[in-house]
């Protein structure tokens, strides 16, 4: 009698074996961490993937200053839960130049968080780096290899991809280039949902509906997380029950209008809706179609 | 109705933690479409997907708007939209590279790889294959059987995908007329007998329309086998086969925490293990018991092939990344010579003779790969001649490794079985492998243990080996060098051997041209010898052109480090045809001897020698003398 895995058996033993053929690889990883829910599982396959050994590397926060409070709180207590070291990159140029969602649009993304995350690495000397990102999110990730191969200056090739059989996975490369490695490529939204409820993972609550201050803009609704929200006339802030399918800075996370309050419900709301999870992402809309593939190419995650 | 597989939607608006726990426990089944450019692969898993509610409301209004933008279907929607995501497949209306979707049934999860059909992107295709239970040929019903449908259902076979779905599409541009399909299968099944493929399960479907893949079709009443995703669901997992085999499990990482613990860390390739398990080490062949299966979770009282572990063992025994740990009773073989597959994936051709990295399992090792012994048509399935093999190439070579690999028959084990190569200098993945057996005679023969050690060898004769490697043009004079060095290194009582290019090519090597691959032979056969009087306590000096660089750094990895002294013998060309000793030079300038170093054939120069001399500035003897300074120590 043989016993049959399940497919997230399968999803978390493919995941593990990738964070620990990078470690056994690479001379430098990181592990980015957004404080979303998919960095909460990432956070969490790690803790198992070295159990008892806290994972051996650090977590890095490329911080853009203008994430939900909530954020902040539970990524200071993960990183002291886990043993892991945290370190916070903030792009020292856009903070001198007060880069913001609400002046500079996709010059706030590009600065903040492609610019800081290749300056970090840089910095760092990181020669691997983990990432969440998932290839049912959208298009152009769907086509992106495991260890995506990236060269001295960030950059990825699409149409020059290493091939990449089995589960062996080739992470030679030259001095100054790096790996962005996505070990939960192969998981869904339901997978992750399922995954933190079995395993009883600690997220950000604002995933959770509750009452909170919002105001709709250009079709978004947005939530007003802290005073540095500049309210336009008339503009009140209303309180709405709301929650966060995707978390990024708060200015630029449209929230949806929910009264699911536990993980069963989320799930369940999840399920039955109509619009995927990045609809309330203003960056995938960015260059036409193609504004996610683009900003790969530029060294984005 | 059998669409019932998609109605989920009742439980999970009712009851979600029931759909939930049902969700749990289903299992998973990865496939690939695959066939002919414009078979309708995309349309087909955008129809699934688009069946199974995994396309979304935002993302069917942007599909809509390019469908009439950039679409092939005129007004209506084109589903390939949805999966062909890079900017250049959109604009040329080509899958360039693989796209991994996701949908659920009641009864299953899958993963689709969606496959490239050009020639020229078989490596991607040979990507999304290598992790398939399962793969559904395309065959457009209006066309047949084609050049791609052959080669891409050989691939399938070759890379060991036992459920192969024959799907005829486009039913509808052929007024579902049944002698058509019954032509097409007939075909087909006649070609897959002639490539060993034992069955494989065929439809009438119409990705477009929908026909038969959810629900069996009316335009088909003709058809009364299962439906597309009804075969899908119920189909057995190729992966749960996995766990019938011994226990093998490649050690990924050493866990050690602190003193007390050292765990071994790996992903179950095959069989299960228990605590208590007899299990052998390999390569070193030494046994010991699993103590404990150790998760974050506590520990395990069993774990099955496909679970990521960390096992400690009763003993303290050396095992590390690439060792593999297996059932005691029935190890897999190690060797370190063998008949393999080839599918080369890259543009610059394989390289005779050349050291790649391979890279098993968790064990990288150093390998050459001999002259092919054929390489296949696909579509005639001739075994023609190969010097070489170019992109997109399959074929069949022996490999020699430069250290012994645990290994079984990629038929029997696709982990411990299948390979990839990667350039050395380049980083690339240049090749997929699967290995079939090991050669010469070698599962018997094992490195027999000597007492009489080579530091005892060299302790006798009072001296550390070294191999001192002189590499230059034709007469740039290393051989007068090295007769120079090794007659001070006499008078000072050291055992010293000289190993000449020429004087090889009398002997040990007069089977060997001056070709390539025969000159990557000839060092690799000089650095073994080499390596052996090396052994025995020498220090060796050898005098060869040796011109490739990636030969010289073969010779020094055979030897440990420090051992392996480069020595250019740096002369530039002029000068060395100007002295034309041996009337050399003449000859290659006039044509009459071909591959001549320096003329017709590359010298590359060391970047980076242990010694350089330079024969303008320095007289024999003060090269001599510069060379054993350096040498120093000789203890």
């Amino acid at each position: 009698m043989t016993q049959s895995l399940t497919h997230l058996e399968r999803l978390e033993a493919e995941a593990i074996h990738i964070m620990r053929e990078v470690v056994a690889e690479a001379e430098r990883p990181v592990m980015l961490y957004s404080v979303g829910k998919d960095s909460a599982v990432m956070l969490h396959l790690a803790r198992k993937a070295f159990y008892p050994t806290p994972p051996p590397f650090p977590l890095l926060h490329v911080d853009t200053t203008w994430k939900f409070q909530d954020m902040y709180k539970l990524r200071d207590r993960m990183a002291q839960e886990s043993g892991m070291e945290l370190l916070v990159y903030q792009n020292p140029e856009a903070a001198e130049r007060g880069i913001n969602p609400f002046d500079h649009g996709a010059l706030h993304t590009d600065m903040w968080k492609t610019e800081g995350l290749k300056q970090a690495l840089g910095q760092y000397g990181f020669d691997a780096a983990f990432g969440g990102a998932r290839r049912d999110e959208e298009k152009s990730r769907a086509k992106e290899r495991i260890f995506s191969f990236r060269t001295a200056s960030h950059g990825w090739d699409p149409k020059n991809q290493r091939p990449e059989l089995w589960n062996l996975y080739n992470a030679r490369k030259h001095k100054g280039e790096s790996i962005r490695v996505f070990p939960i490529s192969n998981w869904t939204e339901l997978d992750v949902w399922q995954y933190i409820q079995l395993n009883d993972i600690p997220i950000v609550p604002l995933y959770f509906a509750a009452k909170r201050p919002t105001v709709e803009r250009d079709g978004l609704l947005l939530m007003v997380d802290d005073e540095r929200f500049p309210l336009q006339p008339g503009e009140v802030p209303v309180e709405r029950s709301i929650r966060f399918r995707t978390l990024g800075c708060y200015p630029l996370t449209g929230a949806v209008a929910s009264e699911a309050a536990t993980l069963s419900e989320v799930i369940q709301e999840t399920l039955l809706t109509t619009t995927s999870e990045r609809q309330g992402r203003a960056i995938d809309k960015d260059a036409g179609g193609a504004g996610m593939e683009v900003k790969k190419q530029q060294g984005y995650f | 109705m059998t669409d019932s597989a998609y109605v989920t939607d009742q439980l999970i608006a009712e009851d979600i933690d029931a759909y939930l726990a049902q969700h749990q426990h289903k299992d998973m089944l990865r496939f690939i479409t695959c066939g002919s450019v414009d078979d309708g692969k995309s349309t087909l898993i955008g129809r699934l997907l688009y069946d199974s509610k995994m396309i979304f409301e935002d993302q069917l209004a942007a599909l809509e708007s390019d469908s009439k933008k950039l679409g092939t279907q005129g007004q209506e929607i084109d589903f390939a939209l949805l999966v062909d995501g890079l900017a250049a497949e959109r604009e040329q209306g080509i899958t360039i590279d693989v796209a991994y979707r996701f949908f659920n049934t009641e009864k299953r999860k899958f993963i689709v790889a969606d496959c490239p059909g050009h020639e020229q992107y078989t490596r991607n295709m040979v990507t999304g294959a290598s992790t398939a239970d399962l793969a559904v040929i395309l065959i457009d019903a209006r066309k047949g059987v084609l050049v791609q449908t052959r080669r891409h259902s050989y691939l399938c076979h070759l890379i060991g995908i036992r459920n192969l779905v024959l799907a005829v599409n486009k039913m509808d541009l052929v007024d579902y007329d049944q002698a058509t399909y019954d032509a097409i299968v007939g075909d087909y099944a006649q070609f897959a007998k002639s490539i060993g493929i034992e069955s494989f399960t065929a439809l009438p479907i119409s990705g477009f329309k929908g026909d038969n893949i959810t629900a069996l079709s009316a335009q088909t009443p003709w058809y009364s086998g299962p439906t597309l995703v009804e075969h899908l669901e119920t189909v057995e997992v190729q992966s749960s086969r996995d766990a019938e085999g011994p226990l093998r499990m490649p050690v990924q990482w050493v866990n050690r925490p602190n003193l007390d613990f050292r765990g071994f860390a790996g992903l179950i390739a095959s069989g299960s293990v228990k605590p208590g398990d007899a299990v052998r080490v390999l390569p070193s062949g030494k046994t010991s018991t699993v103590a404990r299966i150790v998760t974050l979770d506590g520990d395990l009282d069993q774990a099955v092939a496909g679970q990521s572990v960390t096992l400690t063992l009763a003993d303290e025994i050396d095992c590390s990344r690439g060792d593999v740990i297996a059932a005691a009773d029935a190890p897999p073989e190690v060797a370190d010579q063998f008949e393999a597959t080839l599918v080369w994936l890259n543009d610059v051709p394989l390289h005779v003779g050349r050291g790649y990295w391979l890279k098993l399992g968790t064990q990288t090792v150093s390998v050459t790969v001999q002259q092919p012994k054929y390489t296949v048509n696909v579509n005639t399935l001739e075994h023609l001649a190969a010097k070489t093999l170019e992109l997109n190439a399959i074929g069949v070579a022996e490999l020699t490794t430069d250290k012994p690999l645990v290994f079984e028959p990629y038929a029997t084990n696709r982990t411990l079985g299948g390979f990839v190569l990667i350039d050395k200098l380049t980083n690339a993945t240049v090749a997929a492998g699967m290995l079939h057996f090991s050669l010469r005679r070698a599962q018997n023969v094992h490195w027999q243990a000597v007492d009489i050690t080579r530091e005892a060898h060299a302790a006798l004769k009072n001296q550390k080996p070294r191999v001192l490697w002189f590499t230059g043009l034709s007469g740039s004079g290393k051989s007068t060098i090295a007769n120079a060095v090794e007659k001070r290194l006499n008078l000072m009582n050291r055992h010293t051997f000289l190993l000449d290019g020429d004087n090889v090519r009398h002997g040990l090597n007069k089977d060997l041209g001056f070709t390539e691959p025969d000159r990557i032979e000839n060092i690799r056969r000089v650095g073994e010898v080499a390596k052996l009087m090396a052994d025995a306590g020498l220090i060796v000096l050898t005098a060869f052109i040796s011109p490739f660089r990636a030969e010289r750094e073969m010779v020094r990895a055979m030897l440990p480090e420090g051992e392996f002294i480069e020595i250019f013998v740096d002369t530039p060309l002029e000068v060395a045809e100007a002295r034309d000793v041996k009337g050399l030079y003449k000859k290659a300038r006039s044509g009459q001897l071909k591959n001549f170093t320096g003329i017709d054939s590359p010298y590359e120069a060391p970047e980076n020698p242990d010694i350089r001399v330079n024969t303008v500035e320095m007289t024999v003897d003060e090269a001599a003398e510069h060379i054993v300074k350096l040498l120093m120590p000789l203890k």
